[in-house]
């Protein structure tokens, strides 16, 4: 068994990269409210709060995936990816048929990802279910009751450690930088890709020498309509110091009609999702041994903010596609 | 989920079973198929190994199979050994006209995947059905056209020789 990564990186207070909230600096600390807090009742119940999401975070075992599990499943998820979000997965062919791999994604759709749902299927039938494949998640969603089958699939909570651990183990791994930043983006913000500046996926990248997959989705912010991430409302709250959540987005979502936070997630419009998966980057061959992190990052927005630009110039009509 | 699809093919069984024994044609004739390609080295025969993908949906499904009876100008099964459960058949009978029926069945499903997995079996069925479909008429026009071929080559190589 693997030791509780997560939770020691998040009491060492480091720099974690995050699949639904990427590269965040770890303030949630344990235990009652933040020090210095003059909250009084209110701040210490956020506090505890806080302590029990991060207490929930389940430690990072890789050996917890479950190809049979997972394999299982994937008629489910075919029929919801094929029918319901008529997906479409191109270019998985430039995804090297071996060895570790960061696979770097734009995300969308507010806290139900069906970029993540029709990517994990594909790369999954594509590959098969038995070359490891893990994606990372934020802390609060492997920490929220019902969600612990994640794990199965290979969703791991999102830090350097693990992601170091499943790439040096020679696993492709799925990672979304943008994160809740740019998951809750506004609808007409859709077709733009924003990791917010971070940069932490690069350094990770070269840490680990692995080539990095650029993967584009467009049509996942189309299945709702986000109206705002609410950054100012989550800091009003505190929810930032607390819980790592920068927003608290606001969107108008089937079926609470105004959907503040997004916590119980919402009934996504059937909007057509396309991926597509773009050639290796290997940084040190195409940037020099001692790459410029700054001038990787400009280049990798570059190839997906041109990638999405040609995804949505496809579409003809929003949700339909 | 078992789906079958069937042909007559204006040619004797060995010009169809060149085609359909040789995994180099697959791309080229197979409606749906974006890869066929042989692992292991052996390109044909009992026990050659293929990585097969079939586009169904969102997805492009398969997985590695192995072919597991090999009848010459007759039958050629497989079944697989990773990804999807599947049973596949090639089926060539002689007609009489120098004709050659063929079947191509095709059996898949994934073992433990529930009331989902029957259901999706039930949805991806006429795609599948119309991927083989198409094939055996892609197949057809292909062995047809090459008997053609060959028959002119041949008529050619007889009037340069009577010249």
């Amino acid at each position: 068994m693997d030791r509780p990564v997560a939770a020691g990186a998040a009491a060492n207070g480091h720099a974690q990269v995050n699949g639904h909230g990427a590269e965040i600096v770890l303030a949630a600390a344990e235990g009652p409210a933040p020090r210095g807090s003059s909250w009084g009742l209110p701040g210490r119940l956020a506090g505890a709060l806080a302590g029990q999401v991060t207490r929930r975070i389940p430690p990072a075992d890789l050996d917890e995936r479950d190809p049979d599990y997972i394999r299982e499943r994937l008629p489910g998820f075919w029929l919801l990816a094929s029918l319901w979000f008529r997906g479409e997965v191109r270019g998985l062919g430039n995804v090297p048929e071996k060895g570790g791999v960061l696979l770097v994604g734009n995300h969308s759709g507010g806290n139900l990802t069906p970029d993540t749902l029709v990517f994990t299927l594909a790369f999954s039938t594509y590959f098969g279910v038995e070359r490891p494949f893990y994606q990372l998640a934020h802390n609060l969603v492997m920490s929220m009751p019902g969600l612990s089958s994640l794990r199965r699939f290979g969703t791991v909570a999102a830090s350097p450690a693990n992601a170091r651990k499943a790439l040096s183990a020679g696993a492709a791994v799925l990672v979304y930088p943008g994160g809740d930043h740019e998951v809750h983006r506004p609808s007409w913000e859709g077709n733009r890709v924003n990791f917010d500046g971070r940069k932490g996926f690069i350094r990770l990248a070269l840490d680990q020498d692995v080539p990095i997959v650029p993967v584009v989705s467009v049509g996942g912010q189309e299945t709702a309509l986000f109206l705002t991430r609410g950054e100012g409302l989550s800091k009003l709250l505190g929810l930032d110091r607390l819980l790592r959540l920068k927003v608290l987005p606001i969107s108008l979502a089937i079926p609470w009609g105004m959907n503040v936070g997004d916590m119980l997630g919402h009934v996504p419009l059937p909007a057509k999702i396309t991926i597509e998966a773009l050639p290796p980057i290997d940084l040190r061959a195409e940037f020099g041994p001692d790459p410029d992190v700054d001038e990787v990052y400009a280049h990798v927005m570059r190839v997906m903010q041109d990638t999405l630009d040609a995804l949505a110039a496809e579409r003809r009509l929003p949700v339909l596609g | 989920m078992r789906v079958a699809a069937e042909i007559d093919v204006s040619a004797p069984a060995e010009a169809v079973w060149a085609y359909v024994a040789d995994p180099g044609r697959y791309l080229h004739f197979m409606s749906g198929i974006t890869r066929w390609e042989v692992i292991d080295g052996r390109a044909t025969g009992l026990g050659a190994r293929y990585r097969m993908l079939l586009r169904v949906g969102s997805a492009e499904i398969g997985g590695v199979i192995e072919v597991v009876e090999h009848r010459e100008n007759c039958d050629m099964a497989w079944t697989s050994v990773t990804g999807v459960d599947q049973r596949g058949r090639w089926r060539l009978r002689e007609r009489p006209g120098g004709q050659t029926h063929v079947e191509l069945r095709l059996q898949y499903g994934v073992a433990g995947a529930g009331p989902l997995g029957w259901l999706s079996e039930q949805f991806a069925a006429p795609t599948v059905r119309g991927h083989l479909r198409r094939s055996l008429q892609q197949l057809k026009r292909q062995v047809e056209h090459e008997q053609l071929r060959v028959a002119a080559a041949a008529r050619r190589e007889a009037r340069a020789g009577a010249g």
